[in-house]
């Protein structure tokens, strides 16, 4: 495979990666306009270089990318195409080699790991594929304390608690320790845990790829049913169905974002999508 | 839809509007309601192929039906049909033969003709999860036919992702 790759520009992903302009839809906007309020995450040139024995390996190369205020958005491509990195670096949970990070209109990039916890706990949610739930505290502290953590006082706290953990039909397991409940159930709780703090923004990399297929249908159903309350979700991605219920899908390949586009309802040559269950014969 | 209706007539004889309740019922939302007169014109060709035959009953209070039921030889077609293992397509070939052709002939380029047909696939994916999720319980063959038509796109998606892979 060869590739092109970006000289010095600040924006390789859309000059050299999009094909030529009337082969493709109009995309969505990537500069907000003057009268529209900042993205509440935005990317500028982001880049993440490893040193490894072998040399170093560009995991991402230049992403511009763009979060509005309770937009869902899906990152998707190939495994080793720098989703996870991309993911780990706009939550700050590991420093980009270059670019920019704004998050609610403020520079987030090149904070101090001391700030990005503090940033983190007040306005980041996380789900990721492995529950990482505290595994000596019960269902309701799990997610109490991610309330606390994140700035709540105890009346709050303990009020997100029940109302999370009844939206997740969880009410009855409060009490048990994660290792009592099902894989499906404890992504539930790290899902609850993650809202607990009322993030603006929730990242969250492969949450059902350790998932059966209905509890998988219940994460999704829990994700789009805050996304429908308004909350802002960038989900990493490898299931095409998560993905499908994003407003916008951003795929990455080799770590650069290939495509960017709105998710439509698609109909098949006007017909219902019922017409893909078209009997033969 | 021949043998579709060949094996509805398998279980009793139906007139065409019986045929087309009866497809409605067993697919529910997941297949578009079958269009009365393509019913018709298929059983007049299955009828002049031999595979069913025809007869009016007279009705006191209505224009009279024509009820339709199977021969013996559309029995064996149906019996048939049915113990074969089926060949579907397991590739979208329109779509394969644009990749293929579309940058040779220099009117297409492969990252355009991938996104757009990954978007197109997303978008049908998310209007069959809307599907599914509005699918009544009971109908298990409804809901089996979305899954397995959300399966398709999903190793359609793979696809394209290897394409791009080899391609770009």
């Amino acid at each position: 495979m060869t590739r092109t790759h970006a000289l010095s520009l600040r924006r390789p992903s859309a000059q050299l990666l999009r094909p030529p302009a009337q082969l493709l839809e109009p995309g969505p906007d990537p500069e907000p306009g003057p009268d529209r309020e900042p993205p509440l995450l935005r990317s500028v040139g982001l880049t993440k270089v490893f040193q490894t024995d072998g040399g170093p390996v560009h995991a991402v190369r230049g992403v511009d990318l763009w979060v509005r205020r309770g937009e869902f958005v899906a990152v998707m491509g190939p495994s080793g195409s720098g989703k996870s990195t991309l993911l780990h670096l706009l939550g700050g949970l590991e420093p980009a080699t270059g670019g920019e990070i704004w998050l609610d209109g403020k520079r987030a990039d090149g904070l101090t790991q001391a700030k990005w916890a503090r940033l983190r706990r007040r306005h980041i949610g996380f789900v990721f594929q492995f529950f990482n739930l505290v595994s000596s505290m019960s269902v309701a502290d799990n997610v109490e304390v991610a309330a606390l953590v994140g700035g709540a006082n105890h009346r709050q706290a303990r009020e997100r608690r029940e109302e999370l953990l009844e939206d997740l039909g969880l009410t009855a397991k409060a009490q048990a320790v994660p290792s009592q409940l099902s894989g499906g159930e404890q992504q539930r709780v790290a899902v609850a845990r993650a809202l607990a703090h009322r993030p603006s923004l929730l990242l969250t990399d492969e949450p059902t790829g350790n998932l059966d297929s209905a509890n998988t249908a219940a994460v999704l159903r829990l994700l789009r049913r805050s996304h429908t309350r308004g909350q802002a979700i960038l989900l990493v991605t490898h299931d095409a169905r998560a993905a499908s219920m994003a407003d916008r899908v951003i795929n990455l390949f080799d770590g650069m974002i290939v495509d960017d586009a709105a998710v439509q309802p698609a109909t098949l040559r006007g017909v219902a999508a019922s017409s893909v269950l078209e009997l033969r014969g | 839809m021949r043998l579709p209706l060949l094996a509805l007539l398998a279980k009793e004889p139906a007139h065409g509007y019986e045929l087309k309740a009866r497809l409605e019922q067993t697919f529910g939302d997941a297949y578009p309601s079958p269009n009365i007169g393509q019913i018709y014109l298929t059983l007049q060709r299955l009828e002049r192929t031999g595979l069913v035959q025809s007869q009016d009953v007279v009705q006191s209070d209505r224009p009279n039906k024509r009820v339709y039921e199977l021969t013996p030889a559309g029995r064996e077609a149906v019996v048939t049909w049915a113990e074969e293992p089926s060949d579907e397509p397991r590739i979208r070939d329109d779509f394969f033969m644009k990749l293929a052709l579309g940058p040779m002939a220099g009117i297409a380029d492969e990252l355009s003709l991938i996104n757009r047909q990954r978007r197109h696939y997303l978008g049908l994916l998310r209007s069959l999860s809307r599907l599914a999720e509005d699918a009544p319980e009971s109908n298990k063959i409804g809901r089996l036919l979305i899954d397995g038509a959300m399966l398709h796109l999903q190793a359609d998606l793979d696809w394209l992702e290897r394409c791009q892979g080899e391609l770009l």
